[in-house]
């Protein structure tokens, strides 16, 4: 815990205690170790994404027959770890087309990391700054019309409605995308409509309308900012569920479609030799695993940080 | 009680009447031609007009809408434009793969949910506390797909020869049968309950019970484990979170206090006066995990070569055989409320202080 109380005494120096919203919030993330984890291992996959060419030793969609002399879905070879220094060196060996494939791992983080963010920022949008907020603020008929459809959403296993949805729209990276955003929008919208009615009854929004702030104003400028924090939280733990979806769909060849270094996708190509070359399958779901992990961490410390109502729930 | 009930079941008509729109509607956008996408490229246009004519594809949208709906008010799914199969048959055949798998993962789910949760929260903040909520986070993070690919890499490759090994494919292996119990009990097509009993004799562990054929039940449960166990994990872990904490703050609770204090057995104490009061929120997670084990019947079906709702609901929507969609969708979408509702009314049983009226 040494680290942490170092950074809560910092924090203290720069923002002393009660001084601001973000001070305290802050102060509470450092305290949750599960959120500094989380933190770390995100912080380490955005440098993984952000210098990937870098990293990467190879290209990630270069075929690598007749330039090197290596077989097809060979096994991981480090001369640090005693392989003989007459075979080219693959940290993670070699796919079914014969590319690098730690190269390939190492471009997917960055496809994982749009995926989740471009996905969560659109059902956050749409479901939790249109729909919830529109849906909790007006109420009556519109608010009963949007949430029932809400409703029909949620009756379907959700996964089976975002392959309908990519079916309709056709197979690709975007339209899985926009699937899995479809779907995911009845969550943002619940969350968003029942803090948006909560506030709704406090003192300071009847003192706004008193004084006839116009409605649209009073949504967006004084009751919004108040009702973001349970978003903030579904969101980051949205993501993680978000890359999973993905993942999910890039395997039943709906999602990213090859030669894309997308770890899903990348898993699929390869399932049927898992038991002839494990690794190939093994090191892509690994990385899925980790990431979402990393969300989800986070996601918890985040939510006992900012929300202590929603404590151990 | 009663009227609670009936009045869930008549919220429950929009949702449903939302659903059958839902899938009716995204059938009839799918891009490209249904009748080319089933009779194969080469249709001549001919061949193509008398079939859309035959489908009744060529009436105006509203008109579709209306007949599909009367079809399905009396018990009529059409068929499958593919196998020519009638829909219903389909779900007859393939509906209880997927609800042995959901079984079998829930029962994992709950039992190994409800053990870890409670271990973890009787010896709160001790290391296996910490080990157990560090398996959990780990377990909602896994992908369904990896997962079992893993899990047969494990049990079916590496364990080979070993008295752990497990099948990582199919339903039964091959040359063990179990009866067909239309057939044995000389049922003809036509009699009421023909549906109902093929309906168990394709539950082939429940077939296998009544018929006392034993080499087949264990043959069929041992085909069930890795399967259940890669659906299961995520609820699991879901599942000991929940139960940690549920029970966590109950334990805190005085009346735990006087139980103890007035001598009662530990064990008595936690498992009569404190998890049934600890239960609540844990059976609405068990019920709202039925969507994800649907969702995730897909995926495992996939790598475990079963063909359950999940897989044949994949290859329908990508081969554009909306009425085997439409006709699953509803079953599902109807099983999904039903359970929900039965969530809602456990709530009754378990906590005698809501009454649902």
């Amino acid at each position: 815990m040494a680290p942490s109380g170092l950074l809560i005494r910092k924090i203290d120096e720069i923002m002393p205690r009660g001084s601001s919203l973000w001070a305290d919030t802050l102060r509470n993330i450092v305290h949750r170790r599960s959120a500094i984890v989380g933190a770390v291992m995100l912080f380490f996959l955005i440098v993984t994404a952000v210098f990937a060419p870098l990293i990467a030793t190879h290209n990630p969609e270069m075929v690598l027959l007749g330039v090197e002399n290596v077989k097809r879905r060979s096994p991981p070879c480090i001369h640090l770890l005693g392989c003989p220094s007459d075979q080219p060196q693959h940290l993670m060996g070699v796919d079914g087309n014969v590319r690098d494939f730690f190269s390939r791992m190492v471009y997917g983080s960055r496809l994982s990391l749009q995926i989740g963010f471009s996905t969560v920022s659109f059902a956050i949008v749409v479901g939790g700054l249109l729909i919830g907020a529109v849906s909790g603020y007006v109420g009556g008929w519109v608010d009963n019309l949007l949430m029932r459809i809400m409703d029909v959403i949620l009756a379907f296993p959700y996964l089976l409605l975002a392959i309908a949805i990519v079916t309709v729209l056709g197979p690709g990276l975007i339209n899985a995308l926009l699937a899995i955003g479809i779907v995911s929008i009845p969550i943002y919208a619940r969350v968003m409509r029942s803090s948006v009615l909560s506030i709704k009854q406090m003192d300071f929004v009847l003192a706004d309308r008193a004084i006839g702030v116009p409605p649209a104003r009073i949504l967006f400028r004084r009751i919004m900012p108040n009702a973001l924090t349970p978003l903030i939280v579904q969101g980051t733990l949205g993501i993680a569920t978000a890359i999973l979806d993905a993942a999910a769909l890039s395997f039943l060849g709906l999602g990213a479609q090859p030669p894309t270094p997308e770890w899903g996708l990348m898993l699929s190509e390869e399932r049927n030799q898992v038991f002839t070359a494990p690794h190939l399958v093994f090191f892509p779901g690994f990385a899925i695993m980790l990431t979402v992990l990393s969300f989800n961490l986070l996601g918890d410390g985040l939510r006992d940080a900012l929300d202590p109502r929603l404590r151990h729930r | 009680m009663t009227r609670y009930i009936i009045s869930r079941l008549f919220m429950a008509v929009p949702v449903i009447f939302g659903v059958l729109f839902i899938t009716f509607a995204l059938a009839r956008v799918i891009p490209g031609d249904p009748c080319r996408a089933i009779l194969g490229e080469k249709a001549t246009d001919a061949v193509c007009e008398k079939f859309i004519r035959e489908k009744g594809l060529d009436q105006p949208i509203p008109v579709q809408f209306a007949v599909y709906l009367k079809e399905i008010a009396q018990g009529d799914f059409g068929t499958s434009f593919r196998t020519k199969q009638a829909v219903t048959e389909m779900i007859v055949e393939r509906l209880p793969q997927t609800i042995e798998l959901t079984i079998a993962a829930m029962i994992f789910a709950s039992f190994f949910g409800v053990l870890l949760g409670m271990i973890a929260a009787y010896w709160a903040n001790s290391k296996v506390d910490v080990a157990v909520m560090i398996g959990a986070n780990i377990g909602v993070s896994m992908p369904v797909f990896w997962l079992g690919l893993m899990l047969a890499y494990v049990f079916a490759l590496l364990l080979k020869d070993t008295p752990l090994w497990l099948p990582p494919s199919g339903r039964l292996s091959s040359g063990i049968t179990v009866e067909n119990l239309t057939l044995l009990w000389g049922l003809e097509p036509g009699h009421a309950l023909y549906g109902v009993v093929s309906f168990i004799s394709n539950l082939v562990i429940l077939n296998a019970l009544i018929t006392g054929n034993w080499t087949a039940l264990g043959d069929a449960i041992k085909h069930l484990i890795l399967p259940a166990i890669a659906l299961g994990t995520i609820p699991m872990s879901i599942i000991a979170r929940m139960t940690r904490s549920s029970l966590l703050e109950v334990l805190g609770l005085d009346y735990i206090r006087t139980a103890r204090a007035k001598g009662l057995r530990e064990i008595w104490v936690i498992f009569r006066h404190a998890m049934s009061n600890a239960m609540l929120p844990v059976v609405t997670v068990i019920g709202l995990s039925l969507g994800s084990l649907l969702s995730g019947a897909v995926l495992t079906e996939t790598i475990f070569g079963l063909s359950g709702v999940g897989r044949i609901m994949y290859d329908s929507i990508t081969a554009r055989d909306y009425g085997v969609v439409q006709g699953f969708v509803v079953v599902i979408a109807l099983i999904y409320l039903l359970a929900n509702l039965a969530v809602d009314l456990s709530y009754a049983v378990l906590d005698p202080r809501i009454r649902l009226d």
